[in-house]
C-alpha cells in the first residue's frame, strides 16, 4: 500500500524556479512515467520524492506518511540511477545484497533475496564478478535487481534505460515492465525518450517548464492532448498545427475550405491533427507536396498548407510526386483546436 | 572553410614543417636528458659513494659501480645520536601524516561534495598557504611555542610540519573525492545507509588508495624538512636537522651516507605513490 502524493510542491534554485507548485498523486502499484524535455524538472521532482534533493515548500506522503522531512533511508523507496551507480568495490552479489545487509537481515534471508532477484533479473551467472567486467546493460540489470531486492513499496527511476543502445533499450524496455507488473510496487519513472514513456506508463505526466501540463494515460495524452506542447512533443512525426480563422456560426476557414469547429468568439484558433488520420480525397485542404519519405507500411508524405508545413502518412502504394497539389480530407472525429494564446486545448462542438 | 584552405597549404608548406619538427625533437630530447641527468647523477653520486671506502669517497676518479663497502653506514648508524635521531623523524612524520589526513581529508571532502560561498578563494588560500617562505612562519611559531610550553617537542614540530602537508593533503583528497561519482553515495543513502555509513561503506573503500598515497606524501614532506627543524628543537632534533648540525665537520664519506640515509626511504616512497601525485597536479592545473 504505498500511494505518492505530491502536495503544492515547489523547487527554487537561488533566483530560477524549477518546479513551480506540482500535485500529483500517484496510486497504489501504479506506473507512473514523468516525461519530458531535460531542464523541464522532472528529475528533480523525482529526486524531491527520493529525498536527495529538499523541495522549497510543499510536502511528500508515502503510503500515507509524510516523507519529505525524512532522509532517504527512511521513506521506503529505492532507487535506479542513470548511470547505474553499481558500487566497484563490490561483487554483483554483495551489491544486490548492500540495502538488506543495512538492514541486519539474516544471512539466509540475504541469499534468497538476492538469488531470487538476480534470477529476475538474469544475471545469477554473474553474482561473482565485479562491475568493472561487466557490459552497460548487465550493470543495468544489477542496479535494478539490487533495487528489487529491497522489496520497496515504491521504485524511482531516473532515465534508466538511457545510457543503453536502441536494441538493448528496447529488450530491456519490455523485461522492466513486466517485472515490474509483478511486484507489488508503486513506480515513477524519468525519461525524456517518448516511446519508452507511451510503451510502458500506466500514466504518463507530461512536464514542461516546472510544470505538469497533463497527467492521463497514454492513449488519452496521444488523442486528445491537453495543450499545443504535448501534441507537438507526442508522436513522431509530431502532430499537424495550421491557423483557422473564424468564419462565423462555429464555421472555421482553414487550408482553402470551411470546416466545422467550436463555437468561439475568437478571431483565430490552431486547428490540429495526427499525420494518419488524414486521406486524399476531393474537398479537403489544399496541399503542395514538398518531400516524399516511402517508410514501408506506409509513406510520409511532407506538404505545404497555407504556407505552413504539414506532414499526412498515407498508403505506401499513393503515387504523388513533389510540387503536385493535393486534396487532403482530415477524419472529422480526430480534429482538435487549441487556443493559440493559452495553448491550451479548446473543448467544442466537433465536426460531424 | 578553414578546414579547406589547411589542406591546400599543408602539401607546399610540409618541407619547412619538417626540419622544424625535426629540430624541435632533438631540442626535446636534449632537454630530457639534461632534466634526467640532473636528477640521476647526484643521485647516483650519493649511493656510490655511500657504498664505498672512505679512501675511494676521497680518491678521482670515480668507479661507476661502488665497492659495496658498508663500512661509513655501519659507521653511521652507530654514531651517537643518530638512532634517536631517526626516531624522532619517524614520530614527527608519523604525527604528521596523521594529522595532515584528519584535516586534510574532511576538507577534500567537503570541497568536492559541497556548493558553498567562498568555495574558489578558499581553494586557492589553501595553495596561498604554501607561498610563505618557512622562516616567516618558523621564528613566529618558535616564540608562540614558547609562551605555551610546547617548545622543543616533537608535537610543535609535527604542527608545523602539518602546515606544510596539509595544502597537499587537501587538494590530492579532493580530486580523490571527486573522482567518486556522487550517484554511488546516494544510491547508498537511498538502500538505507546515512551519509556516514555511506562514507564508511561506500567511499572509503574506494579512496584509501588514494588517501594511503597521501598520507604517505606527508610523510615525506615531513622527512625531508629541515628549517622548522633546526630551528624549533635542540635536544629532540630529527634526522635532518641533526645531520645538519653533526655532519657540518664530518668526513666526507659520513656525509654520504647520512645524505643516503635521508633521501633514500623518501625516494621510495615518492615512488610509490607518483601515480597519485600526477593526479593532484592534474587537479591543481584545473
Amino acid at each position: 500500500m504505498a500511494e505518492i502524493r505530491i502536495t503544492e510542491v515547489a523547487k527554487r534554485f537561488g533566483s530560477t524556479t524549477a518546479l513551480h507548485s506540482i500535485d500529483l498523486t500517484i496510486a497504489d502499484r501504479e506506473f507512473l512515467v514523468l516525461l519530458g524535455a531535460s531542464g523541464c524538472g522532472k528529475t528533480t521532482l523525482l529526486r524531491i520524492v527520493a529525498g536527495l534533493e529538499t523541495a522549497t515548500t510543499g510536502e511528500v506522503h508515502i503510503g500515507g506518511k509524510r516523507v519529505d522531512t525524512l532522509a532517504p533511508k527512511d521513506r521506503g523507496i529505492a532507487m535506479v540511477f542513470q548511470n547505474y551507480a553499481v558500487f566497484p568495490h563490490l561483487t554483483v552479489f554483495e551489491n544486490i545484497a548492500f540495502g538488506l545487509r543495512m538492514e541486519n537481515m539474516a544471512q539466509q534471508e540475504v541469499d534468497r533475496r538476492v538469488n531470487r532477484t538476480a534470477e529476475l533479473m538474469h544475471i545469477e551467472a554473474l553474482v561473482k564478478r565485479y562491475s568493472g567486467q561487466l557490459s552497460g546493460g548487465q550493470r543495468q540489470r544489477v542496479a535494478v535487481a539490487r533495487a528489487l531486492a529491497m522489496e520497496p513499496a515504491v521504485i524511482l527511476m531516473d532515465e534508466p534505460l538511457s545510457n543503453l543502445d536502441a536494441l538493448l533499450r528496447m529488450e530491456m524496455r519490455a523485461e522492466l515492465k513486466s517485472v515490474l507488473a509483478e511486484s507489488d510496487t508503486t513506480t515513477i519513472y524519468v525519461t525524456h525518450d517518448q516511446v519508452e514513456a507511451m510503451s510502458m506508463a500506466d500514466r504518463i505526466a507530461i512536464m514542461q517548464g516546472g510544470r505538469i501540463v497533463q497527467a492521463a494515460s497514454p492513449v488519452e495524452v496521444y488523442r486528445n492532448p491537453a495543450a499545443h506542447f504535448v501534441g507537438s512533443f507526442i508522436g513522431n512525426p509530431p502532430m499537424n498545427f495550421l491557423t483557422a480563422k473564424n468564419a462565423g456560426q462555429g464555421r472555421w476557414t482553414v487550408g482553402g475550405t470551411t470546416i466545422d469547429g467550436p463555437d468561439s468568439q475568437q478571431a483565430e484558433l490552431q486547428f490540429a491533427i495526427r499525420p494518419e488520420d488524414l486521406h486524399l480525397g476531393d474537398g479537403g485542404f489544399k496541399a503542395t507536396v514538398v518531400v516524399i519519405e516511402p517508410l514501408g507500411p506506409h509513406t510520409l508524405v511532407a506538404c505545404k498548407v497555407d504556407d505552413q508545413m504539414f506532414r499526412v502518412i498515407l498508403e505506401s502504394d499513393t503515387k504523388v510526386s513533389p510540387n503536385d497539389v493535393i486534396g487532403i480530407v482530415p477524419q472529422p472525429d480526430r480534429v482538435r483546436w487549441f487556443d493559440p494564446e493559452t495553448e491550451l486545448a479548446v473543448v467544442g462542438r466537433q465536426a460531424a | 572553410m578553414n578546414r579547406i584552405a589547411s589542406t591546400i597549404t599543408r602539401p607546399e608548406r610540409h618541407g619547412v614543417v619538417g626540419g622544424e619538427q625535426r629540430l624541435v625533437r632533438i631540442a626535446f630530447t636534449t632537454t630530457v636528458i639534461v632534466l634526467c641527468l640532473w636528477v640521476l647523477v647526484p643521485i647516483w653520486l650519493l649511493i656510490a659513494n655511500t657504498f664505498s671506502t672512505p679512501e675511494e669517497v676521497n680518491g678521482f676518479p670515480k668507479r661507476f659501480f661502488p665497492s659495496f663497502d658498508t663500512e661509513s653506514v655501519e659507521f653511521f648508524l652507530g654514531f651517537y645520536g643518530v638512532g634517536k635521531a631517526l626516531w624522532n623523524s619517524i614520530v614527527v612524520a608519523t604525527l604528521t601524516m596523521i594529522m595532515s589526513i584528519g584535516i586534510g581529508a574532511p576538507a577534500g571532502y567537503a570541497l568536492s561534495r559541497f556548493e558553498f560561498r567562498g568555495k574558489s578563494t578558499f581553494r586557492i588560500l589553501v595553495l596561498m598557504t604554501r607561498a610563505f617562505p618557512l622562516p616567516l612562519l618558523a621564528l613566529p611559531m618558535a616564540v608562540l611555542f614558547l609562551r605555551v610550553g610546547l617548545d622543543d617537542t616533537v608535537f610543535a614540530l609535527a604542527l608545523v610540519h602539518t602546515t606544510l602537508a596539509l595544502p597537499f593533503a587537501v587538494l590530492i583528497t579532493f580530486s580523490l573525492f571527486s573522482g567518486v561519482p556522487i550517484e554511488l553515495e546516494e544510491a547508498a543513502w537511498t538502500l538505507g545507509c546515512t551519509r556516514l555509513k555511506a562514507f564508511r561503506k561506500v567511499i572509503l573503500p574506494l579512496v584509501l588508495p588514494g588517501i594511503s598515497a597521501s598520507a604517505i606524501f606527508a610523510f615525506v614532506v615531513s622527512w625531508n624538512e629541515v628549517f622548522a627543524a633546526a630551528v624549533l628543537t635542540i635536544e629532540h632534533r630529527t634526522l635532518p636537522a641533526f645531520l645538519l648540525q653533526s655532519l657540518d665537520v664530518a668526513p666526507l664519506h659520513l656525509k654520504f651516507a647520512g645524505g643516503a640515509m635521508l633521501v633514500v626511504p623518501a625516494l621510495i616512497f615518492i615512488f610509490m605513490v607518483r601515480k597519485y601525485l600526477f593526479a593532484m597536479w592534474g587537479i591543481a592545473n584545473r
